[in-house]
């Protein structure tokens, strides 16, 4: 079971689709059921991707090869690395939640949606397992399949218009991809004689800078409509607001990832001359999503619209962490990623909700619901502070890190990339004040039932995952860490110090090697740590010592740095 | 002994826990109360031990948590490094003052807040010790955080404390306002603070306040260039300044009295806002390689000093008045941080957080007792039927005053003894400043307690009951002596205060260092100790020598003494001429100078000038920009659908009239073709037979002459 373990968490939800074409169209509750417990399955069988991480494999972990399509070169070929793994339990916890949270929602072709639902998680599934190119590119197809529909029977507004919208955007994207795709292909034919889509040996090509850089591009128009980046995001809008809640989640929390995923696993690896070549086009672009998506978030009247677009600008930030090409800035990023999935696809829920109750989303038929629902009052309070960075909350963590990196090479992108923290504080505070706070003027809303049980049980996971992520991210970043590790080999080795800078032994044991220094025998600094300073290896899980660590990495080789020399009055200042 | 430090935050934010999920659905507000000052009560218990134990020595200890952020590899100015967060707790003198001061303080509040809220709903009232207890947590996080992060964390939460418990009463619209507003204008600041915190890893490679002390220490003292370190340090204030209400960013802090207060007292006026001075402070070795930036800090917090207390002296609201108080009186710390007085500005901020607390907490009776009345002009004669909250409100208004031998005599006078040595311009704005400040807060207690007017409330004010008046005492007893622990050596004290302080915040890096978790000291602890305190003196006057001061004499000591307890009689007895006395004189004053009046009424109309060009700006903004986004991004998408389905209609126009009119006309063509042969079509036998012999002629014609 353990060997085809890709392949059964994969094909779990298409099965339970088959499943319910079986079910009497009637029957809607069986069918709900079914379809919840297709997804809990789901959800668990993908839980020994968490649990049986090996943290000291280099390659391609619960791999599974199959011949596909032999005369092209194409397999069948699945594999996760941590990044993968985590979007894939993210994947399975969120489609557990979509069915959840359909329950009293959607009442008509029940049984439609739900085979949607479960084929659109097949679909989000395969490209996140996928190493085999093509492969890829055929997960990243179906999926648009079942999200058209979803938006367009099930949707509310001009559904129509955004299913369409939706679906042909993403479209014109992925013809574009398939052309860099095809290109890579054949340049690789044409340079090892074998024809392969195998994402491993892609990435050892030798690519021409030229070739490079149309690849990139190509490449690029496909991902970054789907990420959204500015300017391509005016899909997302209209798509997230007309999607039912459950589409609305999935879309935030795990399709967008698709583009982001993309720019990981192959733009990064494969084309690592020409992605630093645009790291300046692709940061301007996603500083100016981060501050643009937040201004216009500001502006909404439609609480799904403000939603959707906060997610523009958090997912700029994550570009734009990736971009840095730093590990700490690309560990933010990837992180970022799970954790926008959290907060955002929360807040879609929490739309949802309300939207269940009133059947309205402008924001100025609400107010003063805290005192009608004030356990939902908790759980939107809990969602808005981990989507604006609240420090202990997930949020925090992710835009630290991706800052930090963005910092280390550009501190003004850093400075600028800043000011979104602040305008998301503006723009979600003034969205809870205007729908929380005030008087209940409204008996409409005065009569809103709080969340019920089942609502709860949607909630508690990504609260729960908020929490640990914001005070105990370690076993997150630790997941993350090999593919980081490879990319960043691969993209840019400069930034990557061969050694961590991390003593192995240290601990709570008093640090007081420090004798014989200058001016103070128990102050541990660089000065003392080599002398009897252990070795520095790069074993995570030893509990890193917080004195001798990076302060004094650099001392085996140079003198502790008495005056300062001519760089340090003006790098912090990026000039 | 020092691992229990961790309990510190932890008490309170169980009984936030507590409150949180269990009592605002089932307790009663008795047990609310019980479990909120319990945990409060435990907390200052262990502040007290955690403050003998670094009196006994002059160590910072560590205390490691757990891990955090795990090491990611960096490449930063000092080579390779690892950017990673720990959960580390710092224990020395400062911290321990720090938490002493937020439990302590954090405690009475509590106990005052009980029946100050007993009117509150049950639900709201265990919602409000939830908030009150968490904040209290995060407060004591930020001042024992033992690196940039877990100090960050306290920052934010204690942020957000604040937006909850100025917004407590959110259905009102202006209180849900300033909440947001605060957060804001916070955030704001904390955009300067957070990108500091990232310049300065990337300076050091580290974000531990010891290692970022040494590292500090052995850069070059940036007198002359605007260098590396005083970006951080500016950085670094500009986050201060959010949190501590400066120039420019002043502006959250009077409507943050929306709240109640309670709040205004402990987060308002004794502990939250005083986070930025705590960083200061905290980061005394960096921000002293910083001259450039302490010159500015110095500046703003001169001018902030200066311009809140000429606000506070026309204000009506009672709140409003302290609000502009703390502000100004926050100001004067951070010029005392400027002039390198580091430990002048702690002082400082102990007894303003007695005496200010006191102040807020008697404005909260007096508020009570006129059944929620926060209009100076409404009030009067209250001397009589409130005695304890008249009596000890004089004696903080006289602390704040300057007065001897009350605390704030001792800690101002140090700021003003200090800066003098420094700048004389500066000096003389403080010394206005004192002079303001003793006219304000008596021209407060004059409209409050005096005049003879009967106050206006039908039924006859009262005494608030014995939980609020015994915070009341406590703190006007620590009013008056609190002071004493700063007494300087010109009247034959020790200045305990700053020996003590002295290894946090001595411009030095000999700071002794320990990280201690879970074991006893280890054997020579104490040869470290003393090791450390001689290199503490030795760093202390290396660093007179490279900093000379002209040191105060013991005349010139006196005379600024002198003189500054001059001021605040002044102020005192002006106030007393002008609205006890002669209650026309103000009146007159401000139709006299009605222009100057109107200025400080509105508050010099920088919120104007904010809401005009900042808050304005931005929602223009984002209007336009949903505008260009609808019309221009979004219509440069849909101008691609519309320009494909023009295509498509042409197409289709050129399928229809050309490739199938085509088809169609070869199809016509051949029916109509067909029409002519159809023609032959007859059915009869005798024409097809016909047709037969005609041919038959026909191919025999041809046959025979073609032979």
């Amino acid at each position: 079971m353990m060997a085809h373990l890709l392949t059964l968490i994969l094909f779990t939800p298409l099965a339970g689709a088959g499943l319910l074409l079986c079910v009497p169209r009637a029957q809607e509750q069986a069918i709900r059921w079914t379809a919840a417990i297709v997804a809990t399955l789901g959800f668990l069988l993908s839980l020994p991707l968490w649990f049986r991480y090996d943290f000291t494999a280099t390659g391609w972990q619960f791999a599974e090869r199959a011949e596909w399509i032999p005369s092209i070169g194409a397999w069948y070929y699945l594999g996760v690395d941590g990044y993968s793994a985590l979007l894939i339990l993210l994947t399975t916890l969120i489609g557990a939640i979509a069915v959840l949270c359909s329950w009293a929602g959607i009442t008509e072709r029940v049984k439609e949606y739900y085979v949607s639902l479960l084929i659109l998680q097949t679909g989000l599934l395969g490209a996140f397992m996928a190493v085999d190119f093509l492969l890829f590119f055929l997960f990243w197809e179906v999926m648009l399949v079942p999200m058209y529909f979803l938006i367009g029977i099930w949707g509310g507004g001009r559904r129509l218009y955004s299913a369409i919208k939706f679906f042909l955007y993403t479209l014109v994207g992925s013809v574009v991809m398939l052309l860099g795709i095809l290109a890579l292909y054949f340049h690789g034919h044409s340079v090892t004689g074998a024809y392969t889509f195998d994402v491993t040996e892609l990435q050892q090509l030798t690519i021409p800078f030229a070739l490079q850089k149309w690849i990139f591009l190509a490449l690029f128009f496909g991902f970054a409509i789907k990420v959204p980046m500015f300017p391509f995001h005016t899909w997302l809008p209209d798509a997230h607001t007309d999607a039912p809640t459950a589409g609305s989640v999935i879309l935030a929390a795990i399709m967008l990832k698709m583009g982001t995923y993309g720019f990981v696993r192959f733009s990064l690896p494969i084309l690592p001359d020409a992605s630093r070549y645009f790291v300046p086009l692709v940061a301007a672009l996603a500083i100016v999503g981060i501050v643009y998506g937040a201004l216009v978030a500001l502006a909404q009247t439609d609480w799904k619209r403000l939603v959707a677009y906060s997610s523009v600008s958090h997912m700029g930030m994550v570009m734009l962490g990736m971009f840095a090409l730093t590990p700490v800035g690309l560990t933010g990023g990837l992180l970022q990623q799970i954790n926008h999935g959290i907060s955002t696809g929360a807040l879609f829920l929490i739309v949802g909700i309300v939207y269940e109750r009133r059947h309205t989303r402008e924001i100025a038929e609400y107010g003063g619901l805290s005192k009608a629902m004030p356990v939902f009052a908790a759980v939107f309070l809990i969602m808005t502070l981990s989507s604006i960075g609240l420090p202990a909350l997930n949020g925090f963590i992710g835009e630290l890190l991706i800052l930090q990196g963005v910092y280390i090479v550009h501190p003004i992108w850093a400075g600028v990339g800043a000011v979104g923290i602040v305008l998301g504080a503006a723009y979600m505070l003034w969205l809870f004040q205007r729908t929380m706070f005030g008087t209940l003027d409204r008996p409409e809303n005065a009569s809103m039932a709080d969340l019920g049980a089942r609502e709860i049980v949607t909630f508690a996971p990504l609260i729960a995952l908020a929490v640990w992520i914001g005070i105990y991210p370690a076993p997150f970043i630790r997941r993350l860490e090999g593919t980081v590790t490879r990319v960043t080999a691969r993209v840019n080795p400069a930034a990557q110090p061969a050694v961590a800078g991390v003593p192995a032994a240290a601990g709570p044991a008093l640090n007081d090697t420090g004798a014989g220094t200058g001016f103070n025998p128990t102050l541990v600094t660089c000065d003392s740590a080599p002398a009897a300073g252990p070795k520095p290896s790069a074993t995570p899980s030893a509990p890193p010592d917080f004195v001798t660590i990076a302060s004094c990495a650099d001392s085996p080789s140079k003198p502790a740095p008495k005056p300062a020399p001519k760089a340090p009055p003006k790098k912090p200042g990026g000039r | 002994m020092t691992t229990f430090v961790w309990l510190l935050p932890f008490f309170p934010a169980a009984g936030a826990a507590i409150n949180g999920l269990f009592g605002i659905r089932w307790f009663s507000r008795g047990v609310t109360a019980a479990i909120a000052c319990v945990s409060m009560l435990v907390s200052l218990a262990l502040a007290i031990a955690g403050g003998v134990n670094a009196a006994r020595a002059p160590i910072a200890r560590e205390v490691f948590l757990g891990e955090w952020i795990p090491p990611i590899p960096a490449v930063t100015l000092k080579g390779a490094a690892a950017f990673h967060a720990s959960w580390v707790l710092l224990i020395d003198p400062l911290a321990a003052v720090m938490a002493l001061v937020v439990t302590g303080i954090g405690f009475l509040i509590h106990l005052y807040s009980t029946a100050y809220m007993r009117s509150e709903p049950r639900g709201s009232y265990a919602r409000f010790f939830c908030y009150l207890n968490l904040f209290c947590a995060f407060m004591l996080l930020l001042v024992l955080g033992g690196n940039f992060i877990v100090m960050f964390v306290g920052w934010e939460g204690v942020g957000l404390c604040s937006y909850l418990l100025i917004g407590f009463w959110y259905h009102k619209g202006s209180a849900a306002n300033a909440g947001r507003k605060a957060f804001i204008v916070n955030r704001i600041g904390d955009w300067g603070f957070l990108v500091g915190i990232m310049a300065a890893f990337f300076a050091f490679g580290t974000l531990d306040f010891q290692a970022v002390a040494a590292q500090a220490g052995r850069w070059p003292i940036e007198r002359a260039q605007f260098g590396g370190l005083s970006i951080i340090c500016l950085l670094l204030f500009v986050g201060a300044a959010g949190k501590s209400a400066q120039i420019p960013l002043y502006v959250w802090l009077p409507d943050a009295m929306e709240g109640p207060t309670p709040v205004s007292a402990l987060i308002h006026a004794a502990t939250m806002v005083t986070a930025g001075v705590y960083i200061v402070a905290r980061n005394a070795v960096l921000f002293s390689h910083a001259p450039l930036v302490l010159a500015i800090i110095a500046i703003v917090g001169a001018l902030t000093a200066l311009m809140a207390a000429s606000i506070a002296i026309v204000q009506t609201d009672i709140k409003r008045v302290l609000a502009y108080s703390t502000i100004s009186q926050l100001g004067l710390m951070f010029l005392a941080a400027g002039v390198g007085a580091v430990s002048a500005a702690v002082f400082h901020l102990v007894t303003h957080a007695f005496f200010k607390a006191l102040l807020f907490l008697g404005s909260g009776a007096v508020i009570h007792a006129m059944a929620g009345e926060q209009d100076l002009r409404r009030m009067g004669g209250l001397k009589r039927y409130l005695p304890v909250t008249f009596v000890t409100m004089v004696v903080g208004a006289l602390a704040i005053a300057g007065i001897p031998p009350l605390a704030g005599f001792f800690s101002k006078d140090e700021i003003l003894l200090q800066t003098f040595g420094r700048n004389r311009a500066l000096w003389v704005l403080a010394s206005i400043t004192s002079l303001l400040t003793a006219f304000y807060m008596f021209r407060l207690i004059a409209f409050t307690f005096y005049g003879t007017d009967e106050p206006s409330s039908p039924h006859p004010p009262h005494e608030a009951p014995g939980t609020m008046t015994v915070p009341l005492m406590i703190l006007a007893i620590g009013t008056i002596v609190v002071g004493f622990m700063g007494i300087p050596r010109t009247l034959g004290g020790a200045n305990a205060i700053e020996h003590f302080l002295a290894p946090s915040i001595a411009e030095t890096r000999a700071v002794a260092f320990l990280k201690v978790a879970g074991q006893p000291d280890p054997p020579g602890t104490q040869e470290m100790i003393a090791q450390a305190r001689e290199e503490l003196e030795r760093d202390r006057a290396a660093h007179r020598a490279a900093f000379p001061v002209s040191e105060a004499t013991e005349g010139r000591a006196w005379a600024l003494m002198l003189l500054s307890t001059l001021l605040g009689a002044t102020g005192m007895a002006a106030a007393w001429r002008f609205y006890v006395n002669h209650p026309e004189v103000p009146r007159r004053a401000a139709e006299r100078w009605s222009g100057v009046h109107a200025l400080l009424l509105n508050k010099y109309y920088v919120d104007d000038l904010y809401d005009a060009t900042i808050v304005r700006g931005t929602f223009g903004a984002a209007r336009e920009l949903w505008r260009v986004d609808l019309r221009l991004i979004d219509g440069f998408v849909n101008a691609w659908g519309v320009t494909t389905r023009v295509l498509a209609w042409m197409s289709h126009m050129i399928d229809k009239v050309g490739v199938d009119g085509a088809v169609n006309a070869a199809g016509w063509s051949a029916g109509e073709g067909s029409f002519l042969v159809r023609r032959g079509q007859t059915g009869l036998v005798q024409n097809y037979a016909l047709v037969i012999i005609l041919g038959l002629f026909g191919f025999l014609t041809v046959y025979l002459l073609a032979r």
